[in-house]
């Protein structure tokens, strides 16, 4: 696995995809070490702030030793990082965590899951599954379906919205049963109830799922104990049930999880 | 130019160490920085056995700092000894455990099992304001604080450092009590108990309602008490509370500390601590200090 690092990065573009949903494509040197389902910690300039916002990596382009952030402006540190324009330079630390385990996925009906701000890092989960069969099943709030139209270079596209405006009426469980979708294999990124929901059709039509959970973070890098999950057995770094989902996550088999 | 200290018979390559807590057992951070290079590195708080710890949210950032209510979860001295231990044996820094309990019984055992360990000092931690048992109930009374701080000394191999909570009327009287115990030395402060509130949701930022704030704003509060403490004693302080750069740092120890500790920081920048080394020898050079004894308690 690369080194974590802590180091400037440039900022390429930026822009705003949907209503609060901003994106910025950043230099930096590990870009080409990012595997999909990773996160980097981004430092907003502002003294008054301490830690880093953990942002999960919607794209690679390893020509430009770049990647792409697809976040949500949620308090002060998301709403600076959104007045960033181009040659601004950021600091960042990363990448962090483990990925989505691509491979359990070759050969298979693989359908990968977002849910709101958990969409943007299926979308290069779904660019580097080029040995399975992928669907996509994304799940928003209305008809700003950000990054919707990327998918379908990847993959059979399907939607679902919570108003009914684009595709299925409903959740992404509904979508997926509403377009019989084969499923072997789901890798999925969302709110907890959706990520339960999933864990739970998984179990019910025999399909392995992979989750990647999210949690309030301090240092990112397994230190602070600050973002553990519940796990059904004792895992062998706290000799209790709990996982730290930014070094031993953030993406889990759910068979692993105490949801 | 000397940056070695002595705390309790110990000889400190620097006085630079980690905050307990802050910093696991160093294995996380030996990514970024050359444990090598530091004081010391000061361990998570450990027990008797495994603590789960708290429910989440863990953590919330707060206005120039944090709040954290991990509630000392930890894997039990038996995984620690096995694990931790063995990696920090590997690095030529100075070893101190800190060790945490719920009864007087727990910390005993705990501090009887690190008898024969390559441990240099331990740290007892009574001042953690996130659990409900132990901890802090002896750090937020002077006879509590005496009784436990005696019955340690009595049973430790290695020198104790007792660490003080903030949250106390007088720090001078607590480190008095320490002292008067046979504490070899103390060290402050812990986290200042705060809460956040979440004005949407309606509901406390940290499912343990409270936390212990960390971070740059507490500062001043720290200095201070390091300050009073120093005037109360004549052990060792190792001094802490938002120490972020090498300037910071020099301030403990002109209010009085021999040592000082980065903690929240080390979040912030996983090279804080390695950055206060190179920048004490470099404040040493500008400022013509031959010792960074002869600055300590200088103000």
């Amino acid at each position: 696995m690369a080194n974590k690092m802590k180091k400037e990065a440039k900022v390429l573009s930026c822009g705003l995809l949907a209503d609060g949903i901003y994106e910025l494509w950043l230099e930096t040197p590990f870009a080409k070490d990012v595997v999909p389902g990773q996160f980097v910690g981004v430092y907003p300039v502002n003294k008054a702030t301490l830690l880093p916002r953990p942002i999960s990596v919607c794209e690679v382009d390893a020509e430009r030793s770049a990647i792409r952030l697809v976040y949500r402006v949620v308090g002060s540190g998301t709403a600076e990082f959104s007045l960033y324009r181009p040659d601004d330079y950021i600091m960042i630390l990363g990448p962090l965590g483990n990925g989505f385990p691509l491979d359990k996925a070759n050969g298979k009906n693989v359908v990968v899951m977002g849910g709101g701000i958990g969409v943007p890092p299926l979308l290069e989960t779904a660019k580097r599954l080029t040995d399975a069969k992928v669907s996509a099943v994304m799940g928003y709030r209305n008809s700003e379906t950000f990054l919707s139209d990327e998918f379908e270079k990847y993959s059979d596209m399907y939607i679902a919205t919570e108003d009914g405006s684009v595709g299925t009426n409903g959740n992404v469980i509904d979508a997926l049963k509403a377009n019989d979708i084969k499923c072997d294999v789901i890798f999925a990124c969302g709110p907890m109830p959706m990520l339960r929901a999933i864990k739970a059709y998984a179990g019910e039509i025999g399909a392995k799922a992979y989750l990647s959970l999210e949690e309030r973070m301090a240092c990112g890098v397994g230190a602070c104990l600050g973002c553990i999950t519940k796990t059904k057995e004792i895992d062998d770094h706290s000799r209790v049930h709990n996982a730290r989902i930014c070094t031993d996550g953030p993406v889990f088999d759910a068979d692993d999880l105490e949801m | 130019m000397n940056t070695k200290v002595k705390i309790a018979g110990v000889e400190f390559k620097n006085p630079v160490m980690t905050a307990s807590g802050t910093f696991g057992s160093g294995m996380e951070y030996s990514e970024f920085v050359d444990l090598n290079k530091l004081g010391a590195v000061v361990t998570k708080g450990v027990a008797n056995v495994p603590w789960p710890g708290n429910p989440t949210p863990r953590v919330a950032e707060v206005y120039g700092g944090m709040l954290n209510a991990i509630g000392l979860q930890n894997p039990g001295i038996d995984v620690f000894i096995d694990r931790d231990l063995s990696f920090l044996s590997k690095y030529d820094t100075k070893v101190i455990v800190n060790v945490c309990g719920k009864s007087v019984e727990d910390y005993l055992e705990v501090v009887e099992r690190l008898g024969d360990q390559k441990v240099d000092m331990l740290e007892i931690n009574v001042s953690c304001p996130n659990v409900k048992e132990g901890a802090i109930a002896f750090g937020q009374n002077k006879d509590a604080l005496y009784d436990i701080t005696k019955r340690i000394k009595e049973k430790a191999k290695q020198p104790i450092i007792m660490k003080l909570s903030p949250n106390v009327t007088s720090i001078a009287e607590m480190a008095k009590a320490a002292e008067a115990a046979g504490a070899d030395a103390i060290s402050l402060i812990n986290t200042i108990t705060g809460m956040k509130i979440d004005i949407y949701k309606r509901q406390f930022a940290l499912a343990n309602k409270t936390g212990g704030m960390s971070g740059p704003a507490i500062k001043p509060v720290a200095v201070r008490m390091v300050y009073e403490a120093a005037h109360a004693v004549n052990i060792p302080i190792i001094g802490m509370g938002g120490i972020a750069n090498a300037e910071d740092a020099i301030e403990f120890i002109m209010a009085g500390a021999t040592a000082i500790a980065v903690g929240a920081m080390n979040f912030h920048d996983p090279y804080t601590t390695e950055k206060v080394v190179e920048g004490i020898e470099e404040y040493m050079k500008k400022c013509n200090v031959q010792d960074i004894n002869e600055i300590r308690g200088i103000v």
